[in-house]
């Protein structure tokens, strides 16, 4: 069961610099909301204020709340490694295990939680890889370094990873930006399929895979929230001229 | 703002460029059919129909033009509402021009029979239709709302006026058949100007769609304040 997540008054700060400023923003559940702005408006930091990684970076900080459901992940007595638990993330460039086999990496996040049966990986493996959209092209090299693999298919891995521990929310950083267009249209099918049972936060540089992804994007400049709508208005009308310039090419 | 590729805002400006120019060449048309008509000038009129072909190279040029950028520019918001916009009137466009041969091989036949009357309500009507597509394409350079909407308000003047000039020329027609070849023939013209009108319509609808991001087509649109 997943959630949406309802976020209230975020700012975050590297040291002294002030790199997110007031966000409150609702995401759906069983959506894509897309994330765009130029380098350094704060999409990546906002989407990892999302699952409490941010604060791991020595010198940040944030205040503000997240909500997922009824609880804030921010409030007292939360375990952050649960709320990553419950809110996956994709980075920009995959990043397997590299000593780790395809199996391995898969389960590497079930296995920190311990007393994994050998029945029960086989399936998650097969169940994620199959979600992944990548099952048929590693069913017979399982056991291959996870490293074996073209960068769409390390990337789909990834995704498999992080589905394997079953989180109610993907996050996922620039996932496509390292891929070329077939890996990408494979990611971007992914998911649309994935949205059924997940929420999902995307941050991308491509203004068109917003655009065919997702039901509503978020405009960030200098690390405050422009404009939120429906991902169709936005680029066939946005409200704020800064949108309008940013999305049309007319910056700088 | 101006894009940052520079390519990009050259191509959008040369889109704007020739959508003028084939709307100021339409507009021409118009009113040199209409000039050879009240004129009887058959030779004005035969230069018309010739140049129609530049209306036609022109409609090919801004389809072919919005085509690539569509293909190779993905644009978004105004730019994209803009292209749209272009491509859609483009058609109305050509087919004024076409309006305007039209109404010069009428004219041309016309010229076989003594008139069948002074021309007084047609030149009316052309230059009411004539303010509707030169407001249009103003509204398009200006970017002004308010000028679009008053061309939509302009066509039910355009309309009565011609119902006026068919029920004239029905009258003329049932007084004494020999006239019914000539007054068949200015009631086509009637009829053109109409649709030029309605064509000035149709771009005054796609500049406020492109101005305003909204579908305002077939809506009764009331006149703007004065």
């Amino acid at each position: 069961m997943t959630h949406g997540l309802s976020i209230k008054k975020l700012n975050a700060w590297f040291g002294s610099k002030q790199v997110l400023k007031d966000i409150s923003l609702e995401i759906d559940p069983f959506r894509i909301t897309a994330l765009i702005g130029p380098s350094g408006c704060g999409k990546s930091t906002f989407v990892r204020c999302l699952n409490r990684m941010h604060e791991v970076v020595p010198g940040a900080k944030m205040t503000g709340e997240v909500w997922v459901g009824d609880e804030n992940i921010y409030g007292p007595g939360i375990d952050p490694v649960l709320v990553r638990r419950q809110i996956g993330m994709v980075f920009q460039r995959a990043n397997p295990f590299p000593t780790l086999s395809i199996y391995d990496n898969v389960i590497a996040g079930l296995k920190l939680g311990g007393g994994l049966k050998r029945k029960e990986a086989d399936e998650v493996v097969e169940r994620c890889l199959k979600m992944a959209a990548l099952w048929d092209e590693v069913k017979d090299s399982l056991h291959r370094p996870g490293t074996f693999l073209s960068g769409g298919q390390q990337q789909r891995l990834c995704i498999a990873r992080a589905l394997a521990v079953n989180p109610g929310i993907l996050l996922m950083d620039e996932p496509c930006s390292a891929l070329d267009p077939i890996s990408t249209a494979r990611i971007e099918q992914l998911l649309e399929d994935l949205k059924k049972d997940y929420t999902i936060v995307i941050v991308t540089h491509n203004m068109q895979q917003a655009g065919r992804v997702s039901e509503k994007t978020a405009f960030l400049l200098n690390g405050e929230l422009i404009e939120y709508d429906g991902t169709t208005k936005i680029f066939r009308n946005p409200s704020s001229k800064l949108t309008e310039d940013y999305i049309t090419g007319r910056f700088g | 703002m101006e894009h940052t590729s520079k390519t990009y805002e050259h191509e959008l400006n040369d889109l704007r460029e020739k959508l003028l120019l084939m709307g100021g060449k339409a507009e021409e048309m118009i009113a040199q059919a209409m000039k050879a008509l009240i004129a009887n000038d058959e030779t004005l009129a035969r230069k018309l129909i010739e140049e129609d072909r530049e209306v036609n190279d022109l409609e090919k040029g801004i389809d072919q033009l919005c085509f690539n950028l569509l293909a190779l520019r993905q644009p978004t918001a105004s730019d994209l509402r803009f292209i749209v916009m272009s491509l859609k009137v483009v058609t109305d466009l050509e087919r004024m021009g076409d309006l305007g041969v039209n109404i010069a091989e009428r004219a041309i036949e016309l010229l076989q029979e003594p008139p069948l009357k002074p021309y007084i309500h047609l030149p009316i009507l052309s230059q009411m239709a004539q303010k509707m597509m030169k407001d249009a394409l103003d509204a398009f350079v200006t970017r002004n709302e308010d000028l679009a909407c008053s061309v939509l308000a302009q066509d039910d003047g355009v309309d009565d006026l011609t119902h006026s000039i068919f029920d004239e020329l029905l009258r003329l027609m049932k007084e004494d058949p020999h006239n019914i070849s000539r007054a068949v023939r200015l009631t086509f013209v009637a009829k053109y100007l109409e649709r030029v009108a309605d064509h000035a319509t149709n771009v005054a609808e796609m500049v406020l769609f492109m101005l305003k991001g909204e579908d305002v087509r077939h809506q009764c649109v009331e006149p703007p304040p004065q």
